[in-house]
């Protein structure tokens, strides 16, 4: 059963300005069970908490802890994390020419086991996750990512969300570009993730919508680059009669 | 796609007043020689030679570099392959081509003897192995490899070795013949290799070419196809991996003089510099020419270099020059692309580790390359020989 500890995180991009900090002391304890939603307005720092998570170059963390089962997860490099269980469904998945999915998704399974998964008990267990997501089977000779729509994009992040099996989970947007059937089809397969409750998710969403689908047991207000409000469902419905303007007011005074 | 681009091989500069074969009128002619004296010593601010780093060159264009030293050439000797070892004055010598520039008439005023292999029937794939003369020394050398009408062969030719070497390589196809040549330029990293590749492809012949750049310190191949009768088909596929310090120049050339033939051009090369070093650098010049008389000809090149550090450097120069308006087809391209971090963050958060990532997409980048080579024990040296060299930079 594994926790993640976020602790008083901060992080800063380099731009042309100098540093810029983004988050601004993030707190958040996500346990193995446990679906964490976190809903906030554009540009306040979601993405870039995800990032720093999984350890993207561009953000620099100034201060505080990420820890996973205790294990200081800042330390490790970005492949690491990801072998120590951590998992980031990315808002916008990156395109790698010349690399087939079989072969991305095979060296993947291959880095997170330890070890060469069976060639053929692979083999159908790729089919079946493919089968369970809608996703044609062509595409897996398919470059990474490459000339995929959104929704396709979206999909293939929660088919290795299904074969990699992380610990913690944090899918960034993984609803928005998605029409109703395949958002529903997306969110069956995170909660077929869910079921053991062995593993825990952070879901970062602007909408409630998918919120019908994966029920989070805890609701997060993000702004201004830190938490400001924690609660439970209610919290979202709140959030989509009433907006974030309260919480942005609060959080821009506490700046 | 058709476009016409001018400013095709524009050679003609090289050349001195009054020697030589005296150009046509066409701006696609090149200025060719047998003889040395015939070319300026090039500055390197001429077209063909402003890419190279001619400090580099160990004076193989300026006179200087001796060729004193031996290149050693040994064939597999098998039913169907015969080797012979002839005089410059042999009337099968220059049946492909002369020289267009000044270091491929130093290597063809050099040279002693040339070596002739002639594949008859359907021989075993054949190896040619050339080995450098060693370090500090330099050579000159002449390969002809010829095939008798409608025979069918797969030749293997490994360059390897220390030292310097200039030559010129003749494929002559006979009518109805095909051969699967595959080059590998495989040096030490001392190696300076300056090379001329006439191609002649007969009537209904079939050339299938791969060429391999891995090693070397400098290695320039000039590729230059002509089509002796109608329904010639050439594929020239070429892979190169180009690490700190390196300097690949791949210059092709296609002349479509003559009907109902094909050219296919496909380069790959990938580049991996290391800070503090001078850059790995790779130069592509596609040239195809398609002439009033060429009706009906199909055409496609392209070049696409994959950038995996910084401090690497990639030049491509696609050009196509059309004559005719009846053509069945035509298109080039060049497209460059980095192996960038966003990519590479992308596969190390799935767990994949930095090195296996970067293998992983030079794998995939060369793929279509490597499962062209006709055996499978080339293709998995050559693969073999593509890790270490990426395993150099991971160091
Ligand atoms: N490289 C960068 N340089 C400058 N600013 C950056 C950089 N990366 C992120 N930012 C800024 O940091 C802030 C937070 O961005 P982030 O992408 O984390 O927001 P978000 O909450 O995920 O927004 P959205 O809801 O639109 O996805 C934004 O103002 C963004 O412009
Ligand atoms: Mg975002």
């Amino acid at each position: 059963m594994s926790t993640l500890e976020i602790k008083d995180l901060h992080a800063s991009v380099t731009t042309e300005d100098g540093p810029k900090e983004i988050l601004r002391g993030v707190n958040l304890t996500v346990r193995a069970g446990e679906t964490h939603a976190i809903m906030g307005p554009n540009g306040s720092g979601k993405s870039t908490l995800a990032y720093a998570i999984a350890g993207h170059p561009k953000y620099e963390i100034t201060s505080g802890e990420v820890l996973l089962d205790g294990e200081n997860v800042l330390d490790m490099t970005v492949d690491e994390r990801a072998r120590a269980g951590l998992f980031l469904a990315m808002q916008y998945p990156v395109e790698v020419p010349g690399v087939s999915m079989a072969n991305f998704l095979r060296s993947a399974a291959t880095a997170v086991r330890g070890e060469a998964p069976k060639l053929r008990t692979w083999v159908k267990e790729v089919k079946g996750a493919m089968n369970d997501l809608d996703i044609d089977p062509d595409f897996a000779d398919r470059s990474v990512n490459e000339g995929f729509s959104g929704g396709e994009k979206k999909r293939h992040e929660v088919l290795q969300l299904a074969l990699l099996k992380p610990k913690i989970a944090v899918l960034d947007e993984t609803d928005s570009g998605l029409d109703v059937d395949a958002l529903r089809v997306v969110s069956e397969g995170v909660n077929r993730y869910r079921e053991g409750g062995e593993t825990g998710v952070v879901l970062i969403t602007h909408y409630t919508r998918i919120l019908q689908y994966i029920k989070p047991d805890h609701v997060h207000v993000f702004a201004a680059g830190r938490v400001v409000e924690s609660g439970g469902p209610e919290l979202a419905d709140d959030l989509e009669k009433n907006g974030y303007e309260r919480f942005v007011r609060a959080a821009g005074a506490a700046v | 796609m058709t476009e016409v681009v001018s400013g095709l091989a524009p050679e003609l500069k090289g050349a001195k007043r009054g020697s030589g074969i005296v150009p046509e009128a066409s701006a696609g002619e090149r200025f060719q020689s047998t003889d040395v004296e015939a070319f300026e010593v090039p500055g390197g601010r001429e077209e063909n030679w402003r890419f190279t780093p001619m400090k580099r060159l160990r004076g193989l264009h300026d006179g200087t570099a001796m060729f004193a030293g031996t290149a050693a050439v040994s064939v597999t000797e098998t039913d169907g392959v015969t080797v012979e070892t002839v005089g410059r004055d042999d009337s099968r010598v220059g049946q492909a081509g002369i020289p267009a520039d000044r270091v491929a008439a130093a290597a063809w005023s050099a040279f002693r003897e040339a070596t002739v292999v002639t594949l008859d029937g359907t021989p075993e794939p054949v190896t040619v192995t050339v080995d450098g003369p060693g370090a500090g020394e330099s050579a000159a050398l002449h390969l002809q490899l010829r095939t008798t009408p409608h025979t069918e062969a797969t030749v293997v030719l490994v360059q390897r070795g220390s030292g310097v070497l200039a030559d010129n390589l003749e494929v002559v196809l006979a009518d109805g013949s095909r051969l699967n040549l595959v080059v590998t330029d495989e040096w030490a990293d001392d190696a300076v290799h300056v090379a001329a590749h006439h191609l002649s492809i007969g009537r209904d012949a079939t050339l299938r070419a791969i060429a391999v750049s891995l090693g070397g310190d400098l290695v320039r191949v000039s590729p230059t196809v002509r089509y002796a009768g109608p329904g010639g088909d050439a594929e020239l596929l070429g892979l190169g991996f180009a690490d700190a310090g390196q300097h690949l120049e791949q210059r092709l050339l296609v002349d479509h003089a003559v009907p109902n033939c094909k050219s296919n051009v496909l380069y790959k090369n990938a580049l991996q510099g290391v800070k503090g070093t001078t850059n790995a650098h790779t130069v592509w010049i596609g040239d195809v020419l398609i002439r009033a008389a060429a009706e009906n000809t199909e055409t496609f090149e392209f070049n696409r270099n994959l950038v995996l550090t910084e401090h690497a450097r990639a030049d491509s120069v696609p050009n196509l020059e059309i004559e005719t308006g009846e053509i069945a087809g035509a298109g080039h391209a060049s497209a460059t692309g980095r192996f960038d971090d966003e990519q590479l963050f992308y596969l190390q958060s799935r767990g994949i580790p930095e090195d296996v990532a970067r293998r992983l997409v030079v794998r995939g980048f060369f793929g279509e390359i490597l499962q062209r080579l006709p055996t499978p024990e080339l293709r998995e040296r050559l693969e073999a020989a593509i890790e270490a060299e990426l395993a150099i930079a991971g160091a």
